[in-house]
């Protein structure tokens, strides 16, 4: 399993990527993937979409289920990656590549881990 | 095997309708096809042939244990067909006058009054053509009984995590939006959670009691009243219904409106399309909003009623009422004193195989289970990489059904069981000694249980790039 050191994780398999002080790419862990499966679709939010932390705001599917996404920060949708709704198996072949969507005037982050603590949270998770 | 259409031979046909006895009325020309229908023309021992071939494809409840959790596929009693097949059942038609249907339309009242003594109800219409189809119209009365009050601001609807996906679902689509509350470790609704989550904007909740880990929620009627208390009505998902039926009501837990699956728990034809009958009852503070065509018994017999605020029709005329026809010849075979005795028996049967595979597998809540149970094999996969779907696909070759997989949500790498009433204790034992050969074998030969089915048609088909990349024509 991979924990890029340069990202921050939720409790929830998402990492967030701090592109500034307000500004955030949001993507799903490789230990969110690997437990998920083979996605085969991709619900993403709109652009301009308030999004509050915890909150749901996509959701991913595989052939075992539909599961949501939450979002980790609050903010606004400022881009939202297309190419995963042709493509979501870019989720399970790059998770930290396949960033869902860039969440700009952000207001407030959730409770994140760095790779560590989240490493040592996914092997509590595995147990 | 061969479609339908690649056995189709031009000009070839078989006569399975009687003659026209009437004179034929052509279309107006504006309204005619251009072209013919592309029609497979076959004779009829090519057509038996076919659907006997498509059988043996399959597995249903005449061909082995079935113990597909939460879908109760209880064997259907042959008598219900002979019935629905009655010449006046079946000679009928949608516009013709009530009084010369006022058979039909008895079934309809008494199936009504049966099973409105079983659920706790006041009144229920047979109109929704299915589950999920229910659930909607249940729905709409909530959303129609806060709008005939002016309580616009009640626009959320109350699911737990344990739910069935129709539910949120048939929320969304009724235009509510969802809010989800988390199960406690026994399964139940956390009644804390439950209580932050209620306020003005709520319009209702909706439950399954038991719920999808096969628990009867003892918090019940504290749940409804917290739902109560708040201005929201309670809707109950029928789908565990054959676990309670004789011993406890939805109406007297606190429920105001409830669907049933009439293919499920009354025993109507289930699976490749049913037909089915999602029948909906409701308390009487509901029923001005009900759907159209409801009957009624006058002093001159039986009429159809509109109510006064009514969503409208949920579907043509009456419902699938030769299911309606079958679920009747099943609840008076059985009466109530019958009715009580199969649920009481699925609860037996399930918990007979919850204690037989208990040493040989975790099961995901402690104690007595309902009619059905959920196995957990995060172990299992963890230790040999065997997981959920590879033991399903195992049963496949022991001529069983699969349980349902990987629900409910809340249980990892979860196997349902409902092996309903209607199996023996022969069967049960069978289908016990199976899973446990097929677990002992995951660790002794992993890769031989990853490899399995090898007796059926179809062994184990590419979902991934079907979900990806369906094909969805045959050429």
């Amino acid at each position: 399993m991979n924990y890029p050191k340069e990202l921050l994780y939720s409790a929830s398999h998402e990492w967030v990527q701090k592109l500034d002080d307000t500004t955030a790419k949001i993507g799903l862990t490789d230990f969110a993937q690997h437990s998920l499966g083979d996605l085969v679709f991709v619900n993403l939010p709109e652009v301009g979409d308030d999004v509050a932390c915890e909150e749901t705001f996509c959701d991913v599917e595989s052939v075992k289920a539909v599961s949501d996404v939450y979002c980790p920060v609050t903010g606004k949708v400022a881009a939202v990656n297309e190419e995963l709704l042709d493509a979501p198996q870019k989720i399970n072949e790059d998770p930290y590549g396949a960033w869902l969507a860039e969440i700009s005037d952000i207001s407030a982050f959730g409770e994140l881990m760095d790779a560590a603590a989240y490493e040592a949270f996914c092997a509590k998770e595995e147990g | 095997m061969k479609l339908i259409f690649e056995r189709s031979v031009a000009g070839r046909s078989c006569a399975l309708l009687p003659e026209c006895d009437v004179p034929q009325a052509a279309l107006p020309q504006e309204l005619a096809r251009t072209q013919s229908l592309d029609l497979p023309e076959l004779s009829e021992i090519d057509l038996s042939r076919h659907y006997t071939e498509l059988c043996k494809q399959v597995h249903g409840v005449n061909d082995g244990f079935y113990p597909l959790g939460s879908c109760t596929m209880k064997y259907n009693p042959a008598v219900n067909e002979e019935t629905c097949s009655l010449p006046g059942f079946t000679g009928i038609h949608p516009l013709q006058p009530v009084h010369t249907a006022q058979g039909c339309m008895e079934v309809l009242h008494t199936a009504e009054d049966l099973l409105c003594q079983v659920t706790g109800m006041d009144v229920m219409t047979f109109q929704p053509a299915a589950g999920a189809h229910g659930e909607y119209t249940g729905v709409l009365l909530i959303k129609a009984y806060h709008q005939s009050r002016g309580d616009t601001a009640r626009n959320q609807i109350i699911v737990p995590d344990s739910a069935h996906g129709t539910n949120p679902a048939t929320a969304a689509m009724a235009g509510f939006k969802v809010v989800n509350v988390p199960s406690g470790a026994d399964g139940c609704v956390d009644l804390e959670a439950l209580r932050k989550a209620v306020g003005p904007n709520t319009a209702g909740l909706m439950l399954t009691n038991p719920n999808t880990v096969g628990i009867f929620d003892k918090n019940i009627l504290e749940i409804t009243d917290i739902i109560h208390k708040a201005g929201g009505l309670n809707y109950y998902d029928g789908a565990n219904l054959n676990a309670i039926m004789g011993t406890v009501r939805p109406g007297d837990m606190g429920f105001d409106v409830i669907h049933l699956n009439l293919h499920k728990t009354f025993a109507t034809p289930h699976g490749g399309g049913g037909p089915g009958a999602g029948g909906v009852g409701c308390k009487e503070i509901l029923k001005p909003f009900l759907p159209q065509n409801h009957v009624i018994k006058t002093e001159n017999g039986f009429t159809f009623e509109n109510a006064p605020q009514s969503i409208g029709s949920m579907k043509a005329f009456y419902g699938n009422f030769g299911v309606v026809v079958r679920a009747l010849t099943y609840l008076l075979n059985l009466g109530m004193a019958g009715l009580r005795e199969a649920s009481q028996m699925a609860v037996l049967n399930a918990n007979y195989m919850r204690v037989k595979l208990a040493p040989h597998c975790k099961i995901a809540t402690d104690g007595i289970c309902m009619h059905e149970f959920v196995m957990s094999l995060k172990d299992l996969l963890k230790e040999t990489g065997v997981s959920a779907k590879d033991v399903a696909k195992a049963m496949l070759d022991y001529g069983m059904h699969p349980p349902t997989m990987y629900f409910p949500l809340i249980v990892e790498e979860a196997l349902m069981i409902e092996p309903t009433e209607t199996e023996s204790k022969e069967t049960l034992d069978e289908a016990c000694n199976a899973i446990i050969e097929i677990l002992a074998q995951a660790k002794q030969d992993p890769e031989r249980v990853k490899a399995t089915p090898h007796s059926t048609p179809i062994g184990r088909p590419d979902e991934v790039t079907a979900a990806r990349n369906p094909r969805l024509r045959y050429q």
